[in-house]
């Protein structure tokens, strides 16, 4: 291992932006007297961003260039027993790149939420969370032991919480705050419990000591079934990956988190927190390439995944729940992707994905801004003469996330079909299948948003709700901006959004095309990902079929993936811009199919009614049964009336005559002496 | 007749025994029940000096002597709390005095 890393500056990285949300978190609001305005609070946030991306690019500089590495514990919390409970770092290809993709992307939004939220009171409280949000995500990406991931995990979760509530005077945000944060213990529930299993049986919670133990924990049973250990820990990590990253049937909260601002949906629910599961599966492939079973489980779930929540996508109206449905469906890719034991493969859309996500989103937001805070993608069309620079990113972006030969999501996506192809586990047969359609599907919706949005009519002086909505819409967003009552044309955003949307266009486009090569075919994660060629030959396959970047992309033209989301681009092209009342026509066709992707598959409907009301009934039964009657009527009353019945008898005998109690003691007297002197 | 152990044990019982029951059949005066203990304690004093006089030791009686004195301050006490206890109820009746009934 070479020490070429430091350790000061490591943990400069997450500190920085923590001090950064600090200062805008308690100067900046009523905690601190409101002592610093907004102009130094994201002055504050945005540098301590700016210093982690500049460590982290140096870092991953080091990593790529000199092979650097870096595992140490800096600080030991407390040690129970022989387990012992630290903070270090563990730096290899894997962390630094994740510490890029996070600060890149958080410096971007961060950037972008000086125009976004301009108009906003909680303008301070918004820099102070995503700054928050930056810190623990960094936690969680560089940690080198499960506890401080978990710790990373459960505070980005909070952040995401606090994020999706930002405008808590709205009732939708906080139902959307309180489901993503119930949902997301459903899975860490699963993830904790996959840690303690691990730290009761190889008894450490450090990375490096756990996976050396690996082949003694894959030869264990569960005790008291015949289940294996190791599956059982992958399966219970997995859950835990499934609420975070938004794996069927835990995904339902990710919809909803769109009630956040935008800048957040696209850090948190676009490029990062949502893939702190895969990285958390990719980190502990030692473990995963154990068990046969968990793979095909992870394969099964990201399959569905992939698929269903893209058909979900068609049916939205709301721009960003287009692009959330999206986020989920590339989730679900990446899942597979780790299922065929292809975790560089899975890591690299990650990357890729948060690049063009994160763009798509925030162009998304550019466009929510120019339309006066109108999300609905009805009453737009025709932006593109407005919006040039929104425009030509939000396309880009589009291909790229269509998978268009020579952008970033190409070559991640393409790999992926190809490593589900490859894969000899009984799931990938389903999974091909759903990938491909996936494909489809994914060009069908992104450019049915694309010219809904960007060409077509200009539908924004139709919107029905606009007008009369203008005080609720205020209340609502907490934005004050509907003032003017007239529609003017949108404008573009300033240069603060526009900049990052550039910024992130470019590795979007081309980051594929570099870095392909190294991620998956080098050695870049070499000592990061484990895979057993012996039984998963599906990296050896495409290592073989690897010719260069450019060949894949031109071999891309011909491939079976390009031709579907060509369909899909040319079918939404006709249905959107030809034939404009064909979908209609569809729709009345094809009623109860519509009507199943309306209700997102009756799986809220499902959660509401049928888990959170057993849940309640459950509550009740427990509260009138057990604790009304069983605990307060019997054992607490009924204690109070055994000793009451009890001590109502003794006290007649208390009479407070001296002459009583001196009877009962010369009476107590001769009985004590009559068995001593006779009866012993 | 000469006058035996035995004589004076009986003497000592049944003082004791008018004791006692004086405790028990007194529901008036809380003087009397007092006098009753100071009889006892004399009771248990004639046993001392009878065994002290039929052993030939001597110590029985230096006893006695410590058990008076013990008795006297006893029934100051007794007779000082008394005092109090008719300054407080106003009376020492001792079919009144129930405060101890739970």
């Amino acid at each position: 291992m070479s020490q070429t890393l430091s350790a000061p500056l490591l943990a400069a990285v997450p500190l920085a932006p923590l001090f950064g949300a600090l200062m805008a978190g308690v100067m900046g609001t009523k905690f601190g007297g409101n002592s610093i305005g907004r102009r130094a609070s994201h002055t504050f946030a945005i540098l301590g961003v700016l210093v982690a991306f500049i460590l982290s690019a140096a870092t991953l500089k080091s990593v790529a260039m000199d092979g650097a590495r870096f595992n140490e514990n800096l600080y030991t919390w407390m040690v129970v027993g022989g387990l012992k409970m630290e903070i270090g770092f563990l730096v290899d290809g894997l962390t630094a790149m994740m510490m890029c993709v996070v600060t890149f992307v958080s410096l971007m939004v961060h950037i972008y939420t000086i125009g976004y939220m301009e108009e906003d009171d909680g303008y301070n409280r918004f820099f102070s969370y995503i700054s928050l949000f930056t810190f623990s995500m960094l936690m969680l990406v560089m940690s080198n032991n499960m506890l401080q991931l978990f710790f990373g995990w459960e505070a980005v979760g909070l952040v995401s919480y606090l994020l999706i509530g930002f405008w808590y005077n709205k009732p939708t945000a906080i139902f959307a705050n309180m489901k993503a944060f119930l949902v997301n213990r459903v899975g860490d529930f699963g993830f904790i419990l996959g840690i303690s299993l691990i730290a009761a049986y190889a008894g450490t919670l450090s990375y490096t000591e756990a996976f050396a133990k690996a082949n003694e924990l894959a030869v264990l049973t569960l005790p008291g079934t015949d289940w294996m250990l190791v599956t059982v820990i992958c399966i219970c990590l997995f859950i835990g990956a499934m609420g975070k990253s938004a794996q069927f049937p835990l995904h339902v909260w990710l919809p909803d988190s769109m009630e956040g601002p935008t800048p957040i949906s696209a850090l948190i629910h676009a490029a990062t927190m949502v893939t702190a599961g895969i990285f958390m599966v990719a980190r502990m492939s030692p473990l995963f390439e154990l068990s046969e079973a968990a793979l095909n489980f992870i394969m099964i779930i990201g399959a569905i995944t992939a698929l269903f929540m893209g058909f979900l996508g068609i049916i939205q109206n709301d721009i960003k729940r287009v692009v959330a449905y999206s986020t989920l469906s590339q989730l679900g890719y990446m899942t597979v992707a780790l299922g065929a034991s292809a975790y560089s493969v899975a890591v690299f859309h990650l990357m890729t994905h948060a690049f063009f996500k994160a763009l798509l989103f925030l162009a998304a937001g550019s466009v929510i801004m120019g339309l006066h805070h109108n999300q609905d993608i009805r009453w737009m069309g025709g932006v593109r003469k407005y919006m040039p620079i929104t425009w030509i990113t939000f396309l880009l972006g589009s291909l790229a996330l269509i998978g268009t030969p020579f952008f970033s999501g190409f070559y991640s996506k393409d790999e992926i079909i190809m490593a589900v192809q490859a894969s000899h586990l009984p799931a990938s047969g389903f999974a091909y299948f759903a990938v491909l359609a996936g494909v489809f599907v994914t060009a069908f919706y992104s450019f049915r948003l694309y010219f809904l949005v960007f060409h077509g009519k200009e539908r924004f002086d139709q919107n029905p709700d606009a007008h009369h909505d203008h005080h609720a819409a205020t209340v609502d967003d907490s934005h004050g901006h509907d003032s003017h009552a007239v529609h003017h044309h949108p404008k573009e955003s300033p240069w603060v959004v526009t900049i990052p949307l550039i910024l992130l266009a470019i590795p979007s486009v081309i980051i594929g095309y570099h870095t392909i090569g190294p991620m998956l075919f080098g050695d870049f994660f070499k000592d990061a990902i484990f895979v057993n060629v012996d039984i998963h030959k599906g990296m050896e396959v495409l290592t073989e079929e690897f010719h260069g970047a450019a060949a894949l992309a031109r071999h891309g033209f011909s491939a079976t993936p390009f031709w579907l989301a060509l369909a899909g681009v040319v079918s939404s092209y006709y249905m959107y811009m030809v034939n404009p009342a064909l979908p209609a026509a569809i729709k009345r066709n094809v009623m109860p199919l519509y009507e199943l992707l309306e209700n997102k598959y009756y799986l809220d409907w499902f959660n509401e009614n049928v888990l959170a009301r057993g849940a309640r009934g459950l509550g009740t039964l427990f509260w009138k049964v057990g604790d009304q009657t069983l605990i307060d009527g019997a054992a607490v009353n009924g204690s109070w009336r055994v000793v009451g019945l009890i001590s109502s008898v003794v006290r007649k005998f208390q009479t407070g005559y001296l002459y009583d109690y001196a009877l009962s003691m010369v009476l107590g007297i001769f009985v004590l002496m009559t068995y001593f002197v006779w009866l012993k | 007749m000469t006058l035996t152990l035995g004589h004076f044990l009986t003497l000592g019982a049944m003082l004791f025994a008018l004791s006692v029951i004086g405790i028990f059949l007194n529901r008036k005066n809380l003087i009397v029940l007092l006098m009753a203990i100071e009889l006892m304690l004399l009771a248990v004093n004639t046993n001392f000096i009878a065994f002290s006089h039929y052993l030939g030791d001597l110590h029985g009686q230096i006893f006695v002597f410590f058990i008076l004195t013990v008795a006297a301050a006893e029934s100051a006490i007794g007779l000082a709390i008394l005092v109090v206890l008719f300054r407080n109820k106003t009376n020492i009746n001792v079919d009144e005095l129930d405060s101890l009934k739970g």
